[in-house]
């Protein structure tokens, strides 16, 4: 169980705050390695993103919609045996729209056939293109964006477009004029085995991983806001939090980037060409969500386990950012999710951005969420005919509902654009002892990339805190 | 530490990111990454191990110095040589 704040000691090896996953992983390898960790979050629950919330006796999952299987690889290195053996395949991927509707494992086998028989490409093309983009990496060209890459292989394509793109937009909010590299490298994680989730949900994940970090002597403490990150002539000393000074040769933040630039250290500790650099951050898009529970003894049928629904004739990136957006995805939750826990959850998500929320007057606020509510309903009838008569629980999240919850800049649900991941790993060569791990530059998001960011992370701090 | 020595640690850190590693085959003048199947998230977790257990900080630009088993040994051999 997490500690109130007042049980905390004065001085740590290293203090990290904020609990996503970037940042639990973090505290584990540091720990692992014989630091004295403290991890600070401001909410009463750990993880972040990486979240659930109860309501009557429903459980909602915030962001556990599918994973690589090199999650497997991940949790076994760097978390415990039990949470690896708690990874199960989602086996029934579903796309439907006005181009095509099919169902897939999402692995590249399946993939390939379906591009050959339905869509009629030729074995080369097809092998061609899955080479190219599993050979992606980060030092390659980034100056080829996902849309030429698309016009390369399958020029005037529209639906090959939708089919490997869509999945990828949701996944890491990244759109057609973002680097090829960024969709190489994780539609090819995704590709390797097919789609991967947590067997007893987000709840059970995050009590397994605070329970390691005890045993492992982190301090953890919840309700616990920083107000600031103190730096002294170029190098942390540690953090103010609840008007109390916690002193650490280094702090690793898991706020957002531009949270921990701006708001927790402060534009003064900074280089004026580093702030350049930061000032050009794109923050990603935030996400809209419908949570929908059905009713005790109510079912329905086994539709899939992930839908990419759309009534959009084409794929197109904004149209999926739209406010009104046709293009959702259905997370189906059947009991088999979390066993012992005999209830039917689904969750709508959209893309959205925090803009088109945060300009609304309450009223409007209120009927928009609420038109949302209604067309998400109108959408998942069409896959359970019926399916209103069973719910006894719908309640919709916005981009200021994310805002809310994470503190993250603008609500960002999948943390920043290709340019945020360089200002991340340069932050401590800015200012010596200060290092930040999160969702940055596509590549280091969604729940594989910010546990192996973290250990990236850890391997920083722990060169840094046996140099000093 | 001899040659040998550093080449069983190796294999050691190896075989603890990897219990289904095989040795049996592995050619010690060939990339690891290939032989063994490792990425660049094992290749830093043998950084970490190396840091942890010898307190050797290697900087990141000396990362392909630990491609294979030889160069592993070339590189390190200098640094663990009074352990």
């Amino acid at each position: 169980m997490p500690f109130s704040l007042d049980k905390a000691a004065d001085h740590y090896d290293v203090i990290v705050i904020g609990s996503g996953l970037g940042g639990l992983t973090t505290a584990k390898r540091l720990s692992y390695c014989g630091h004295k960790v403290l991890l600070l979050e401001f909410h009463h629950q750990l993880g972040g993103l990486a979240t659930w919330f109860k309501r009557k006796d429903h459980i909602f999952d915030i962001s556990l919609h599918g994973f690589p299987y090199g999650m497997v690889k991940t949790c076994k290195k760097y978390w415990t045996k039990e949470i690896t053996g708690s990874i199960v395949q989602l086996k029934n991927i579903v796309f439907d729209n006005p181009q095509f509707s099919l169902q897939t494992t999402f692995d590249r086998s399946d993939f390939t056939a379906l591009l050959k028989k339905k869509f009629k490409i030729a074995q080369t093309t097809i092998d061609h293109f899955f080479s190219t983009v599993a050979g992606m990496n980060f030092y390659d060209d980034q100056t080829m964006t996902t849309r030429e890459l698309f016009d390369e292989f399958f020029p005037g394509r529209t639906d090959v477009h939708r089919l490997l793109m869509e999945p990828i937009t949701y996944a890491n909010g990244s759109t057609l004029d973002d680097p090829a590299i960024t969709y190489g490298i994780v539609f090819s994680n995704f590709m390797n085995k097919g789609v991967f989730t947590f067997e007893g949900g987000t709840d059970k994940l995050i009590q397994m991983m605070t329970e390691d970090l005890e045993k492992n002597g982190v301090m953890i403490c919840t309700n616990a806001k920083v107000d600031r990150i103190i730096v002294e002539k170029g190098k942390v000393r540690g953090i103010e939090v609840n008007g109390r000074v916690i002193t650490a040769p280094a702090v690793v933040s898991n706020s957002g980037i531009t949270n921990t630039i701006y708001d927790l250290a402060g534009r003064d500790v900074f280089s004026q060409d580093f702030l350049v650099k930061a000032d050009a951050i794109r923050v990603n898009n935030s996400s809209c969500q419908v949570y929908i529970g059905l009713k005790k003894d109510a079912a329905i049928e086994d539709k899939g386990d992930l839908l990419f629904t759309s009534t959009a004739p084409v794929f197109d990136s904004s149209e999926l950012l739209d406010m009104h957006t046709r293009s959702k995805t259905f997370s189906v939750y059947y009991p088999k999710t979390r066993p012992g826990h005999d209830r039917y959850a689904i969750v709508a998500s959209m893309n959205s951005r925090f803009d088109d929320w945060n300009s609304l007057t309450p009223a409007a606020y209120a009927t928009e969420k609420q038109a949302l509510i209604e067309r998400t309903l109108v959408d998942l009838n069409r896959y359970f005919p019926g399916v209103n008569d069973k719910i006894d629980w719908l309640e919709a999240a916005t981009p200021k509902t994310f805002n809310r919850y994470t503190l993250h800049s603008r609500g960002t649900s999948f943390g920043t654009k290709f340019e945020g991941l360089a200002v991340s790993r340069s932050l401590f060569k800015e200012v010596s002892g200060l290092f930040h791990v999160g969702s940055v530059g596509i590549i280091m998001s969604g729940w594989l990339g910010a546990i192996n960011y973290g250990v990236i992370v850890a391997n920083d701090v722990d060169g840094y805190i046996r140099s000093v | 530490m001899t040659r040998d020595d550093i080449k069983d640690l190796i294999l050691e850190i190896i075989k603890d990111i990897d219990e289904d590693a095989n040795f049996a085959t592995l050619q010690s003048d060939q990339p690891l990454r290939d032989q063994l199947d490792l990425d660049s998230m094992d290749f830093l977790d043998i950084v970490m191990e190396l840091r942890k257990r010898h307190k050797l900080q290697i900087p990141e630009e000396d990362y392909p110095q630990l491609a294979s088993l030889d160069s592993c040994v070339n590189y390190l051999e200098p640094m663990l040589k009074n352990v």
